[in-house]
């Protein structure tokens, strides 16, 4: 910007500022304080495109440095920032302020179903329980090959919806039956175990079938589409665990 | 009461409770290992559980509507049912047969539904427990109580 036309630019960019004022409405709770969570409300300055993440940044730099909350990569892929904004479970990193109407406070809370270690952090050790119980990973039968394993494209396509998983626990702690007594294995393990039941290099999916027979397998599920609805890399949830459950009875019958 | 309990939490707020060495204690994690936790199951119950809400669902639908329909429509039996209407429905075995399943049909579709709902919304391991003995005692009673009364009904009963 060149001096004279700096007048101007004055008067226009105070009436063009980007900038509003955003109420964040934070879930706070320090078990080294007080045995209770209560409601924190920060005033933020924030372009609306921005992210909710930067809001929070911008709370924990400038504002309150003992707001407490997961982040890694800040960009949608970790998974680590799942969070209820709104009432609805979210990636901080993938909401924007202008999508979930900022003239209201914008309330943050952790998601829900797991036990709250401090402000926005919970103990994710049940989620990656249920995760581990389902056994993510290639189990084959015989010698190793000495090349690759191949698959067809199609064969790849057929579980290709349910590998974008990145663990963020959003869909499960969307999940009624999960809040209710945490022994559900929880959308996110079913799909992860989909993930291998339907791959055609992998030997053991009627082990992992079986696993998910159990009384809080996938039979607890009701159809509710809250993990699909929460999903934030849009993995069609409900389907995979209806596509676990067709393949329950097919092989039963 | 409130006036016992309000000088208690003035008293909280100004002197804490707890801090670094003693933080506030955290609710148990779900699905930690612990004595209590349920052991996997290897039966398929859930799976016929699930497979016969879908079945019976079914069926009641055809089996509900179709009674209602010929019934209370094309029987008349809205402007005469009495005892005489159903003692001469019942003198025939189709409609026992048809009754009959209806009766164990519906209850035990319902019956599996209160015991997902309980399942769901029960929350501690006790009241889980007491409200399904509940559940299976009324519906095994109702269920019982039904075929008696559809196998031994007698129209001439004074």
């Amino acid at each position: 910007m060149a001096t004279p036309t700096l007048e101007k630019v004055d008067s226009a960019a105070q009436e063009a500022s980007p900038y509003i004022t955003v109420v964040f409405r934070i879930r706070r709770f320090n078990p080294e304080v007080s045995a209770e969570a209560t409601w924190q409300d920060f005033a933020v300055e924030i372009d609306p495109k921005e992210r909710v993440l930067d809001g929070l940044h911008k709370i924990k730099w400038d504002q309150d440095g003992s707001l407490t909350f997961r982040r890694s990569c800040a960009h949608g892929i970790c998974g680590s920032d799942a969070m209820r904004i709104n009432g609805k479970n979210r990636l901080a990193c993938k909401t924007l302020i202008k999508d979930i109407n900022p003239s209201k406070p914008i309330t943050v809370e952790p998601i829900k179903g797991l036990t709250v270690l401090k402000d926005l952090v919970v103990d994710m050790e049940p989620f990656f329980q249920a995760y581990r119980d389902v056994m993510p990973f290639l189990i084959t039968k015989g010698n190793e090959p000495t090349r690759e394993r191949l698959q067809s494209a199609e064969d790849r396509e057929r579980f290709d919806d349910t590998t974008k998983c990145i663990l963020c626990a959003a869909c499960t702690s969307s999940c009624p039956v999960f809040w209710n007594d945490g022994q559900y294995f929880g959308p996110a393990a079913i799909v992860n175990a989909h993930r291998f039941i339907f791959d055609s290099r992998d030997e053991a999916g009627e082990q992992r079938l079986e696993i998910l027979n159990d009384k809080d397998g996938v039979w607890r599920c009701r159809t509710t589409f809250n993990c699909t609805d929460a999903c934030p890399r849009g993995i069609e949830v409900t389907k995979a665990i209806q596509e676990v459950k067709r393949a329950l009875i097919t092989r039963r019958f | 009461m409130s006036a016992e309990t309000t000088p208690a939490a003035a008293a909280v707020s100004d002197v804490s409770l707890y801090d670094v060495d003693n933080p506030a204690p955290l609710i148990e994690a779900p699905r930690k290992r612990t004595k209590k936790t349920p052991k996997a199951t290897r039966t398929n119950f859930e799976l016929y559980g699930w497979l016969f809400m879908r079945l019976s669902g079914i069926l009641l639908v055809v089996l509900v509507l179709g009674h209602l329909l010929i019934q209370l429509v094309l029987d008349g039996g809205v402007s005469k049912i009495g005892f005489a209407f159903v003692a001469g429905r019942w003198a025939s075995p189709f409609w026992q047969a048809w009754d009959l399943l209806m009766l164990w049909l519906a209850m035990l579709h319902g019956a599996n539904g209160l015991r997902t709902v309980i399942n769901d919304y029960a929350e501690r391991d006790t009241t889980r427990f007491w409200l399904k003995m509940l559940l299976y005692t009324a519906t095994v009673f109702t269920v019982l109580l039904g075929t008696l009364v559809i196998f031994t009904f007698d129209p001439n009963i004074r």
